[in-house]
């Protein structure tokens, strides 16, 4: 057995309130982060606080006192994101309301113009439906094709697979960095070499990787890498857009509006500086802020030491799940983060759900977004646990006591 | 053990063993050959998957109905009881016993829905406690009615 867990969860558990109460009598044992993370109660200092009470005014379009101090804590949130994923530049940094707007804007700005009959587009059979639909979507406009690699039966993508459909025809690859059913950590820095051999630029849907992995965008070299606020502990509403800046120069806006112009005339108008032609009308303020404080929180503690941390929970988490009989666990790639999918004996995922929400234990249940996954696999869906840094193996054993219990429930 | 002690006894009432029975073992599960009336239910939410096939006689009988498809406890139970439920009923009497089901499900009791026998379905009531499963008990119903009605005549003849 590996060593207790270290004593700081404890510490920063109690940065997390919504996880001391109790749910149908049952103390609360939060399984679902990969769906929304919990944020923390208190962030110190309390910028979005402050900016609420204090400081609020739009941003970029005031002389006053307000208007600047409000647009300080917004670009003030952008550095931090820059630092946070280690980008070149803060004009890399793009605000979007999350990784599903984030590909979009990239196959709408990026890919459309781009595309012709002919042309592909490839994908993983992993992937979540935002990184699935908007790709059909502009294949759909433009009469390109969008290609998808296989997955093994461990939930793995087989690189030498997905290498074999990069020809001359592909104009983008899009790639999860952490399945979100399954929990496979992608190669990516691999997977972008080879790409970038071929001339092929590559996005990175990374919602599932930022709450969990120490994310460095001059390593992985990728051209586009998408993730949300929810999933890393921070407001719903927010996400980022992390692109070259050569590539978001050459793009035109996807969204007209306030913002994102220099000057409007009938006869013409001109793009303002990046990242700002990519974020017109006034955007959530409160929410780039509030990003901005979670990123800082976590800076606290260490994107490696929370890796570290969640690997064991994982394992650990892993093990005692494959001693309960009737456990069938899906997705068992050699390289995985935070989350497992499973089913137990043939008790229906969603009964399962409602088991275990008596005994307190809130956990994910059905396709997860990820519909083509669970075709692969031939289930209609999953039970899917996912971890954060604030769990603990108590959250595990109560997760696993349930489990025995809705076996009883069950047997036949 | 003492069973309800240690899963509650909201679940022992969600899961009776009628339902278990029910959703181990499907009555009328399977296509029906002749059938004059079909339906799809879909619950997106969990995944539910149904069809629901009738056999509606000349007199606007219920002579036979079955289902097929994939879904949790609740809506497989709620499906093959439906099943054992409607046959013999009038194409009228099992849109009211719908009715009357969706509402006491969903704690919308009339006097009307108060006033239907509902049964065996009885068995069901223990989802009243689970909103986020009521649409499960009632997606087989759902299918049954959208059958009955996509057909002209058949759903308000009697």
């Amino acid at each position: 057995m590996p060593d207790d867990p270290p004593r700081e969860t404890a510490h920063w558990r109690a940065d997390f309130p919504v996880l001391q109460q109790d749910v149908n009598g049952k103390p609360l044992t939060y399984l679902d982060s990969a769906a929304s993370a919990q944020q923390p109660a208190v962030t110190r200092p309390d910028l979005v606080a402050d900016y609420q009470r204090r400081d609020h005014a739009n941003v970029h379009r005031g002389v006053h006192t307000l208007s600047q101090r409000a647009t300080e804590a917004y670009e003030g949130a952008r550095d931090a994101v820059q630092r946070f994923i280690n980008a070149r530049s803060r004009s890399e940094v793009v605000y979007t309301s999350g990784t599903t707007e984030a590909i979009n804007l990239v196959a709408q700005s990026f890919c459309r113009p781009r595309l012709a009959a002919g042309d592909r587009i490839v994908i993983t059979h992993l992937e979540h439906h935002s990184n699935i639909v908007p790709w059909q979507i502009v294949c759909e406009q433009t009469g390109a094709e969008l290609c998808v690699a296989p997955v093994n039966e461990r939930g793995e993508v087989e690189p030498e697979a997905l290498y074999e459909l990069l020809d001359e025809r592909v104009r983008l690859l899009a790639i999860a960095h952490v399945s979100n059913a399954l929990g496979t950590v992608l190669p990516v820095a691999d997977i972008v070499r080879v790409a970038h051999e071929r001339d092929i630029p590559v996005l990175i849907d990374g919602a599932q990787a930022a709450p969990h992995l120490a994310l460095d965008m001059q390593s992985i070299e990728a051209d586009f890498y998408a993730f949300s606020g929810h999933k890393m502990f921070g407001p719903t509403g927010i996400g980022v857009l992390y692109a070259r800046e050569s590539l978001l120069d050459a793009m035109p806006p996807w969204k007209g509006g306030g913002d994102m112009i220099l000057e409007v005339r009938f006869d013409g108008t001109t793009w303002n500086d990046l990242p700002f032609k990519f974020e017109a009308g006034t955007p959530n303020i409160a929410g780039a802020i509030g990003l901005g404080a979670t990123i800082r929180y976590l800076e606290g503690i260490g994107m490696q030491r929370i890796a570290a941390y969640e690997r064991d929970l994982l394992d650990y988490m892993t093990s005692r799940l494959s001693e309960i009989p009737g456990m069938r666990l899906i997705g068992t790639a050699e390289h995985k983060a935070s989350v497992q999918s499973f089913l137990l004996d043939d008790i229906h995922p969603h009964d399962l759900g409602t088991i275990l929400d008596q005994q307190g234990v809130a956990i994910r249940t059905g396709h997860h977004c990820a519909m083509p996954v669970m075709d692969l696999f031939g289930v209609p869906g999953t039970a899917r646990a996912s971890l954060a840094f604030y769990n603990t193996r108590e959250d595990v054993d109560r997760l696993v006591i349930a489990l025995h219990q809705a076996r009883e429930l069950f047997a036949a | 053990m003492n069973q309800a002690a240690t899963t509650g006894d909201d679940l022992r009432e969600l899961y009776r063993e009628v339902i278990l029975d029910h959703a181990r073992s499907p009555r009328h599960f399977g296509p029906l050959p002749g059938a004059t009336h079909s339906a799809r239910g879909v619950n997106p939410l969990c995944g539910d998957k149904l069809r629901m096939y009738l056999l509606v006689d000349d007199d606007g009988r219920i002579a036979d109905a079955t289902f097929e498809g994939s879904g949790c406890a609740i809506s497989v139970a709620s499906a093959s009881l439906l099943t054992e439920t409607v046959i013999g009923m009038t194409t009228g009497e099992a849109q009211a016993y719908f009715a009357a089901l969706v509402a006491r499900l969903s704690g919308r009791n009339t006097e009307a829905a108060a006033a239907v026998e509902l049964g065996k379905l009885r068995a069901l009531e223990g989802v009243k406690e689970f909103p986020s499963r009521v649409k499960c008990a009632t997606l087989a119903w759902h299918a049954l009615n959208s059958a009955l009605e996509n057909d002209d005549q058949a759903a308000t003849t009697e």
